[in-house]
């Protein structure tokens, strides 16, 4: 089975452990998630996925050949237009000028940019917007494997459910496998496959939940039940207790 | 942009009538104290035309102005390299800023003129004492516009270009450069406006030649329309390089700053 394996992860800061002997599996295709309260080493184990971190101890496998991030902040460059941005992570792999420009062009359209934003720089797009061209961005360059650190926390309700929607389309449409950095349960319920809850400070799984139901059939009422079947999970609600107090 | 280039251009010097109309005001102003104080305090702007017209024609102006631009670029190159590289690794390392810092305010508190003074001891009445004295009164400001670019460049930008695996010479054409030339960019503009004045400064009391040069023989000459004349070089000089050289390519850089908040229309025509 092609996917992610990480087997007896742990990582420290100094004298600091933030994740202590993590073990997961993500099959290729699906959504999972690492869900946990602030400070339970989500984003380390995104960074040590996707090689901006060596692991202390463990090991990850993965077939995947791209991993691209998605961050919670875009980390648009200012002094570059939107479509510039979005070709960005092509110009990085030696894709020429007028190709790489074709290829934001597309993208733009797939993440719902009007081609006249192209021209415009960060500082003049809206916060949906610039998150917009941060996706594309991170599509751009043919990713297999999505690494989303808490990439709709800044946005509002009504935005970060469309952005929702998008990504997870995105993702079926392309067949990617991603993996989901969150503190918000009903964002995991609403996106993940699989989800893994972490304990806080030090990071380690406190409970692992699957959720087969389609991604169609998500609406609000099942959203709302499955948070509710996940916290009567005792292990669920006591690692979370920090988020839902 | 989608403005073609040409038009940009022609909008630039369609915004030079404002320049143009403040400058008139200014002659105005000129003349009318001419016409209070008299000649010997403020001669007539036409006469101070006339005579920078008579001085260029006996070929005076020309070799004198070539000779304080010589100066004063040869000095502030001097003072980009020197501040730019000690600039550079007092905003990469903390330790290098404690030890750097204080020597460049230092530097910054001692009067230009006083350093015109040492260089001639140090150098005798040449160009290279007049070059020196720029290098070291602009070196500072360079250096402190150096080292804040380098200190502030944003570390979730660096991760991002990680993350997308970056090579290096994009990670500094298109991530670091951009950021450090909106803070080294000022410090370099006001670095060569500063570099003019010292350059002439030195001149005058060196002998050295230039601009200063003939300041001072229409010093002993009491010839003050003479040295209006050469105040009107200077100043030739100074508009040239600010509205040929500065703005062109401070628009160039800013045109990602374009109604950004608090720093009025950048990108509209006007100087």
């Amino acid at each position: 089975m092609p996917g992610l394996e990480i087997r007896g992860l742990s990582h420290s800061f100094g004298p600091q452990t933030v994740v202590e002997d993590l073990s997961f599996s993500l099959p290729q295709g699906e959504v999972g998630c690492l869900l946990g309260p602030s400070g339970c080493g989500k984003t380390t184990v995104l960074s040590m996925v996707g090689g901006l971190l060596l692991p202390a101890a463990g090991t990850i496998d993965h077939s995947f050949r791209h991993p691209v991030f998605v961050f919670q902040d875009p980390c648009l460059l200012p002094w570059r237009d939107a479509r510039d941005n979005i070709a960005f992570g092509l110009k990085a792999m030696g894709v020429g000028r007028r190709q790489r420009l074709e290829r934001a062009d597309r993208l733009m359209e797939i993440v719902g940019l009007a081609s006249d934003d192209g021209a415009k720089f960060p500082h003049e797009l809206s916060g949906g917007m610039r998150q917009r061209v941060a996706l594309a961005r991170a599509l751009a360059v043919e990713p297999d494997l999505l690494l989303l650190d808490e990439p709709f926390s800044a946005l509002d309700v009504g935005l970060r459910r469309q952005m929702q929607s998008l990504v997870r389309r995105l993702i079926a449409e392309r067949n990617l496998t991603a993996l989901l950095v969150t503190h918000d349960l009903a964002e995991a319920v609403r996106l993940a496959d699989r989800i893994l809850v972490l304990s806080p400070s030090p990071g380690r799984v406190a409970a692992r939940h699957h959720i087969p139901e389609p991604f169609v059939q998500r609406d609000d009422g099942f959203v709302h039940c499955m948070v509710n079947r996940l916290l009567a999970d005792p292990a669920t609600a006591q690692a979370l207790a920090v988020e839902l107090s | 942009m989608s403005r073609s280039r040409a038009a940009r251009i022609l909008d630039y010097v369609w915004g030079g009538w404002g320049a143009g109309a403040s400058l008139l005001l200014l002659t105005a102003l000129w003349e009318a104290g001419h016409g209070a104080y008299g000649t010997l305090v403020l001669p007539a702007p036409r006469d101070t035309f006339a005579a920078l017209w008579t001085m260029s024609e006996a070929g005076k102006v020309l070799p004198a102005v070539l000779e304080t631009s010589r100066n004063a670029l040869g000095g502030f190159l001097a003072a980009t390299l020197a501040g730019g590289v000690l600039g550079a690794a007092a905003g990469a390392s903390d330790m290098m800023r404690r030890l750097l810092q204080p020597i460049a305010t230092l530097l910054l508190g001692i009067p230009a003129i006083a350093w015109v003074v040492l260089s001639l001891l140090w150098f005798g009445g040449t160009g290279l004492a007049v070059m020196f004295t720029v290098l070291i009164t602009t070196a500072p400001i360079v250096f402190a516009g150096t080292a804040q670019g380098v200190r502030t460049l944003d570390g979730s930008l660096r991760r991002m270009a990680l993350a997308f695996r970056v090579p290096a010479p994009v990670l500094l054409w298109d991530v670091y450069l951009p950021h450090m030339l909106s803070y080294l960019f000022p410090a370099l503009a006001a670095g060569l406006a500063l570099s003019w004045k010292v350059t002439v400064m030195a001149e005058l009391l060196s002998g050295a030649g230039g601009i200063g040069d003939g300041l001072a023989s229409a010093r002993v000459q009491v010839d003050t329309v003479k040295a209006m004349a050469w105040v009107l070089a200077v100043v030739g000089l100074l508009l040239a390089v600010e509205y040929l050289l500065l703005e062109p390519v401070r628009r160039h850089l800013q045109v990602w700053r374009r109604e950004m908040p608090g720093t009025g229309a950048a990108g509209t025509g006007g100087f």
